[in-house]
């Protein structure tokens, strides 16, 4: 059985990616299209929130991958820390700006909908400010992968700087329930059939969620291949230059 | 529908920011891909010359 190790091959990597990206491409497409259409056109407005229930199909899939793309950056820096594959540390740097935009439009999209919900664009309510600080930790780790110019130095100190991130990557998730206070209500999603989103929202909300997490597939995917580039023409670079000199 | 709510203007905004920043993305992932691939080939090109 192939292992999944034979992926920090950049080479099958890039291989692998460049078949399966434009599947994963037309799939997320689809779904994101036919989700959000159908969110928008064809759903009734709710008691509580009228219309303003439409922007859920937007809120909610980008709020969970803003986090989620933390916790595969977690993953991919773990694998790098403990074996060096530097495909994974590639991944996980490929996977902050798109972490970064998750987690903007989660914020736009909240303001807009606590505009008319709670009557203000902003509280500092427990959920809303650890979205706020996570939102920063990833504008830091990517500052901080461009601050350095050694990859690997800059590979180890991320993974750490993504570490000790990963704590308001799972407050922010978790930030309703523990302190249950605040403007923001609990998990639109849940197993609980009285806590779970109104029938009529359920699937048009599924759809964009496995929209929004293919489009974070398919744009790591896409942005490693390219960092995995990167970091090849910089080593061609340096060997040039060597030559150069000698 | 999405034009006839009390509040069809913010959502028509949230939708138009989101769309755009995804947009934004992808064209920004797609450009910084190509750009770097033909750097690579033009690198590895003039590489094999001198070798």
């Amino acid at each position: 059985m192939n292992s999944l190790w034979q992926y920090a091959n950049p080479r099958k990597f890039n291989d692998t990616a460049d078949k399966i990206l434009p599947w994963i491409a037309v799939l997320s497409t689809t779904c994101l299209f036919t989700g959000l259409t159908w969110g928008a056109f064809f759903t009734p407005p709710a008691e509580r929130f009228q219309d303003s229930v439409k922007i859920i199909y937007l809120h909610v899939p980008s709020a969970m991958m803003a986090i989620n793309a933390w916790l595969m950056m977690l993953a991919a820096s773990l694998i790098w820390l403990v074996r060096r594959h530097y495909v994974s540390a590639m991944a996980a740097r490929a996977a902050a700006p798109v972490g970064i935009v998750m987690t903007l439009i989660a914020m736009v999209t909240g303001a807009i909908w606590g505009q008319p919900t709670w009557g203000t664009w902003w509280a500092w309510d427990p959920r809303l400010t650890s979205f706020l600080i996570l939102f920063m930790f990833y504008i830091g780790y990517v500052a901080l992968w461009s601050a350095i110019e050694n990859d690997d130095i800059a590979a180890d100190l991320t993974s750490i700087l993504c570490l000790v991130g990963s704590v308001f990557a799972v407050l922010s998730r978790y930030a309703v329930n523990f302190w249950n206070q605040g403007l923001h209500q609990g998990a639109s999603l849940s197993l609980d059939r009285e806590k779970n989103v109104a029938d009529v929202y359920y699937t048009p909300l599924l759809l964009c969620i496995a929209g929004f997490a293919l489009v974070f597939i398919a744009l790591v995917l896409l942005r490693t291949r390219t960092e995995i580039h990167a970091r090849r023409i910089r080593s061609l670079q340096l060997r040039e230059r060597g030559d150069d000199n000698a | 529908m999405l034009e006839s709510g009390k509040y069809a203007d913010l959502v028509l905004l949230s939708y138009t920011v989101s769309l755009l920043l995804l947009f934004a993305l992808v064209a920004v992932s797609l450009w910084q891909s190509v750009r770097n691939r033909k750097k690579l080939e033009d690198i590895e090109k003039r590489i094999k010359r001198h070798d």
